[in-house]
């Protein structure tokens, strides 16, 4: 299946065309240093979670504000930073503590998510820590796309690493996310070589991510990473329409159906040939 | 704690059973149980723990299958016309009916209701006109004769009940604000310890009763004592009943059984005695697997009988359990939908000892529903504790995953009510075996008793006065603590009027329709519960919350009726462990439970209340106008103590977290939570499927969560037996406390669990 450029026009969204602020620039000067020392984060939303956001069930914790800005994105509302709730270590600490011995009777922990969790390095970081000093299991789900912020204390403090690869070849990236590859492969292998465990994720979406050599290139990738436990072929799905259309942002992914039970066994069945255990 | 003697053969050498009861007690580890009744020091010395997996066990053999394909195939018509059969002519009794048989050479534990399977005995000691309207439901004539006697010579339950009603328990009847009362049918929830039968033989349970006779017959005839020799004879009369039952059968019960299958057999024999002659809501069974495992353990090692006949007795006893029948009316299935009969079995959980009370019978029972396929009945019912075997939890997550037919209660807190040999009854109820039983009070409408507080006791859908005039809200705001105080003075009220119906209730029913066999297997000094209850919670948590937290302004119509609100801003909602709206649940549970002490019981009874619906949440919010919360007039409530559809957004465990907060000892009658989890929610794998979801019970038990449903299912399943419902004979769904063939229920309620949570889709 080839992508076909008239279903997907080169990507011009207001947000993609001018430079993404990675900063702040909506907080106030005070909350502004206690957020670049990661003492304050803005929080979207938590959740407890079974069996998708790692082993067992587990607090995810979802921030706000994400240099990408993903076709398939099924949550757009977590793109703005200022849109989520200021919260500080203490408070996010105090949610995560009322779990820690139920988390741990379920053989679950915490994840942190988004959004792009990195965004707010040093908030994760503080949190990751104080999840391990509770000696409680961690995940982080990320694209990776910055992944140079990860510092290796940090990385420490990591039990496991959800990595979306949300495409193998450069183009189809900057196609899906409007942002580069690079850095995903890079933070990926750092990964591995620091024997950090990972689960790598794609999102399969029709015309968009399925082409075989796109696929192909993931496949390969993460193939290559020697700590990959598991890969996770997650079908496309239309739950995300209404938030766009609530945010009024132009969504390309209109009329895209989710991808059929055979194309997703041709994918699935494309990692397993690289002797992945595939879900 | 007094204790019945058993004057059994034994202890009166001369009496023909002597040789029975030691050769029947041949091995078994002796002890008090031996000198007086005491099933549970029984258990306690000659069960062997299991702690193994699920290896061990057998599959249906041909006989199995055989028997229950002959049912499967009478299914059909019984679902297509309502009843497979009725009896109009031979109402229903412990000796009623001649032996009954489904395939008389195969069987291996026999005995029916009537005499042929399927049909239905008219049991009209409850109440003629429920037994009328059953027949003309379902195209019978009643049989005069029949209806002159229940008409005529012989007063029933519900007249009775209605001789003693006063005028405020009607007008809140009929109202809705109390409904489901157990006035026109019979209140069931009553667990006859019928391990006994098999333990001990009828004969030393017949002396052991006239022993008690013989100490009632010392005091002086008053009232109550009057009322207890009564109600021994008739207990001893049931007993000699059930002996002349077993007898039609061929089987000589006035000893203890023998064996495994005379075990199985007596056990249900006083089983089936007590169905014969009850229709009561909820007939349980108790806590019979690990009972009967020492009879099983004992033959396995004397070589008598192999793992696959031992499942085989099981599979046999369970076939019987689910063709327990009852004549019912719509109205009745509207409140309890699906034909439940909540033969209630408690499998599992802790001994005081510290070992738990699993053994490889907990598993065969549980692999009935493997053998036999998924079903509603026997309403197995698992009393988990984290600390239960590995094995055995992994094993009951997995049925559940196969099957959606397990409920869990926390063994940990019915342990510290009830000790270690406690069972549930119907849904949620908690008992010690034998000795305790309750009346059952089904429950009050708070959400309406809200609505109520706020128009100053007027009915917000008839604009009727029910409640005596109190001063309505006034003004365009609705004020927390003005609504609060308003709320809390309706609810004095309504417990009044609440006791005073159960009150009445009781005194007929032991009066007109007394349960004598099942409380001729309880001591003589039990424990009687009052158990209240209370639907609509999670609403009025929720609305409690909008008033307090967003801005409420009420809509009246032109007669100053409060029909409508309009809710303004965000509010918390309960479900999503959030104290700030769980605070007023906890609240709500205690402030009602209160009132509910305040009022003098019938045989001082202990109060409790429970947080449970069973399906009735269709019909409460069918009667119930529009909500501060959001919801709409005539919009079902939430089963139980479930949060509100689509409110708990936080994911399965938070909603159950909120739930876990109810205070157990507030509400210890029980409280109800049913999930929905679809089976991707709970892994990739099946091994992390079962996993996911040991782990899920485990941290709600730690949280001091006390009940729960647990489906595993996907909704297009559901959707597709909507349409199909000849694909799904045996589509197995636990709605609040029990569970239900989906295919039986109503088309609302179908619509009702679909619109419910579905937990873990991506």
């Amino acid at each position: 299946m080839s992508i076909s450029s008239s279903q997907r026009p080169v990507t011009t969204g207001r947000d993609r065309e001018k430079p993404l602020a990675l900063g702040f620039p909506e907080m106030r000067t005070a909350e502004l240093a206690a957020a670049r020392a990661g003492d304050v984060g803005r929080v979207h939303s938590w959740e407890l979670v079974t069996a998708v956001d790692g082993p067992g069930t587990r607090l995810t914790l979802f921030l706000s504000g994400c240099p990408l800005r993903c076709q398939y994105c099924h949550n757009p509302d977590t793109w703005k930073m200022r849109d989520g709730e200021p919260h500080t270590v203490d408070q996010v600490m105090e949610r995560i503590g009322r779990y820690t011995g139920v988390l741990k009777a379920m053989h679950g922990g915490v994840t942190i998510s988004g959004g792009e969790p990195l965004l707010q390095s040093q908030f994760v970081a503080q949190i990751l820590r104080r999840c391990k000093k509770l000696g409680l299991h961690t995940a982080l789900d990320t694209s990776g796309y910055l992944g140079v912020r990860v510092t290796d204390a940090m990385l420490d403090d990591v039990d496991l690493v959800l990595l979306d690869v949300k495409s193998g070849l450069a183009d189809t990236y900057r196609d899906v996310t409007g942002r580069e590859l690079a850095p995903t492969l890079k933070f990926g292998r750092r990964l591995a070589e620091s024997g950090t465990p990972i689960w790598a994720r794609f999102v399969l979406v029709p015309g968009l991510t399925d082409a075989p050599a796109n696929v192909d290139a993931v496949a390969d990738y993460v193939a290559s990473l020697s700590s990959v436990e598991r890969v996770e072929v997650l079908p496309f799905h239309q739950m995300g329409r209404d938030k766009w259309r609530a945010l009024n942002e132009p969504y390309q992914l209109e009329t895209t159906r989710p991808p059929s039970p055979e194309l997703v066994e041709r994918v699935r069945e494309q990692f397993r040939d690289r002797g992945l255990t595939v879900y | 704690m007094s204790t019945t003697t058993v004057p059994a053969a034994t202890t009166h050498g001369a009496q023909a059973g002597a040789a029975t009861t030691s050769e029947a007690w041949r091995d078994f580890v002796a002890g008090p149980w031996c000198d007086a009744i005491d099933v549970r020091d029984f258990i306690q010395r000659n069960y062997t723990e299991y702690t193994g997996d699920s290896a061990f066990l057998a599959g249906a053999t041909e006989r199995t299958t055989g028997i229950w394909a002959t049912l499967t195939a009478m299914f059909p018509e019984e679902r297509a016309k309502g009843v497979y059969d009725i009896d109009t002519h031979v109402p229903g009794t412990i000796t009623s009916h001649g032996a009954g048989y489904i395939d008389q050479a195969n069987e291996l534990i026999v005995g029916l209701q009537t005499d042929a399977p399927l049909k239905r005995a008219m049991i009209p000691n409850g109440g003629w006109r429920m037994v009328e309207t059953s027949l003309k439901t379902y195209g019978y004539e009643p049989d005069e004769q029949i209806k002159k006697i229940f008409t005529q010579y012989r007063k029933t339950h519900n007249q009775g009940v209605f001789d003693a009603y006063p005028p405020n328990v009607r007008a809140a009847r009929s109202s809705h604000i109390i409904t489901g009362l157990p006035d026109a049918y019979g209140r069931g929830r009553i667990i006859g310890d019928y391990r006994r039968v098999a333990l001990y033989g009828i004969d030393a349970l017949i002396n052991g009763k006239k022993l008690e006779r013989a100490e009632l017959d010392m005091e002086r005839s008053v009232e109550d004592v009057i009322r207890a020799r009564e109600e021994n004879a008739e207990q001893i009369r049931a007993l000699q009943e059930l002996k002349a039952m077993a007898a039609s059968y061929g089987c000589d019960i006035s000893g203890p059984a023998t064996n495994a299958r005379e075990a199985v057999q007596w056990l249900y024999f006083a089983y089936l005695g007590a169905v014969k002659e009850q229709n009561g809501a909820a007939m349980s069974l108790g806590r019979t697997s690990t009972f009967l495992d020492v009879y099983m353990a004992r033959d396995l090692a004397e070589g008598t009988i192999t793992e696959e006949r031992a499942q085989e007795l099981f599979d046999d006893f369970v076939i019987k359990l689910r063709i327990v029948r009852f004549l019912r009316t719509p109205e009745y299935d509207e409140l309890f939908s699906g034909d439940p009969t909540w033969v209630t079995e408690s499998i599992g959980g802790m001994g005081n000892d510290g070992r738990s009370l699993v053994t490889k019978s907990s598993f065969r029972m549980l692999n009935t529903l493997y053998n036999l396929g998924p079903a509603p009945e026997p309403n197995l019912t698992v009393l988990w504790s984290n600390e239960l075997p590995e094995g055995f939890k992994s094993f009951c997550a997995q049925v559940s995953i196969d099957t959606s037919a397990i409920q869990y209660e926390s063994d940990e807190l019915i342990r510290s009510s009830c000790g270690d040999d406690g069972a549930i009854a119907c849904c949620v109820s908690a008992m010690e075996v034998g000795k305790q039983m309750q009346f059952f009070g089904a429950r009050v409408n708070l959400a309406k008793t809200l609505l109520y507080s706020i128009n100053g006791g007027r009915d917000e859908v008839s604009g009727k006065q029910v409640s005596p005039i109190s001063p309505a809200v006034e003004g365009d705001v609705l004020d927390y603590d003005d609504v609060l105080g308003k709320f809390d003075h309706l609810m004095d009220w309504l417990a009044e009027t609440y006791v005073d119906a159960l009150n009445c209730v009781h005194y007929m029913h032991d009066k007109y329709a007394y349960e004598r066999l099942e409380m001729a297997l309880h001591d003589k000094e039990i424990l009687r519960t009052m158990a209240c209850g209370i639907a609509g919670l999670s609403v009025v948590a929720d609305s409690l919350s909008a008033i307090k937290y967003a801005t409420v302004r009420p809509v009246r119509d032109e007669t100053g009726l409060v029909v409508d609100f309009v809710t303004e801003g965000e509010f918390p909602t309960f479900g999503n462990d959030d104290d700030r709206a769980d605070d007023i649940a906890i609240q709500v549970v205690t402030m009602f439970m209160e009132k509910i002490r305040k009022q003098k019981t019938y045989r001082n009874s202990l109060h409790t209340q429970s947080v449970l619906t069973i399906t009735s949440n269709v019909v409460y919010g069918k009667a119930t106008g529009n909500t501060p919360d959001g919801r709409r007039k005539g919009e079902p409530f939430a089963p139980g103590a479930n949060p509100m559809n689509g409110r708990d957004t936080h994911g399965m465990l938070a909603s159950a977290l909120s739930v876990a907060k109810l205070p157990y000892t507030d509400a210890m009658d029980g409280i109800s939570l049913t999930s929905t989890v679809v089976p991707s929610g709970l892994g990739r794998t099946r091994e992390e499927q079962v996993a996911n979801l040991v782990g899920l019970l485990d941290g709600y038990n730690i949280s001091d969560g006390f009940h729960v449903n647990i489906n595993v299912l996907n909704r297009e399943t559901l959707e597709d037996a909507m349409e199909h419902p000849e694909k799904y004979p045996q589509l197995t769904i636990r709605v609040s406390g029990y569970a239900v063939n989906f295919v039986r229920l109503t088309r609302e309620q179908q619509l009702d669990v679909l619109s419910r949570t579905f937990h873990g889709a991506i």
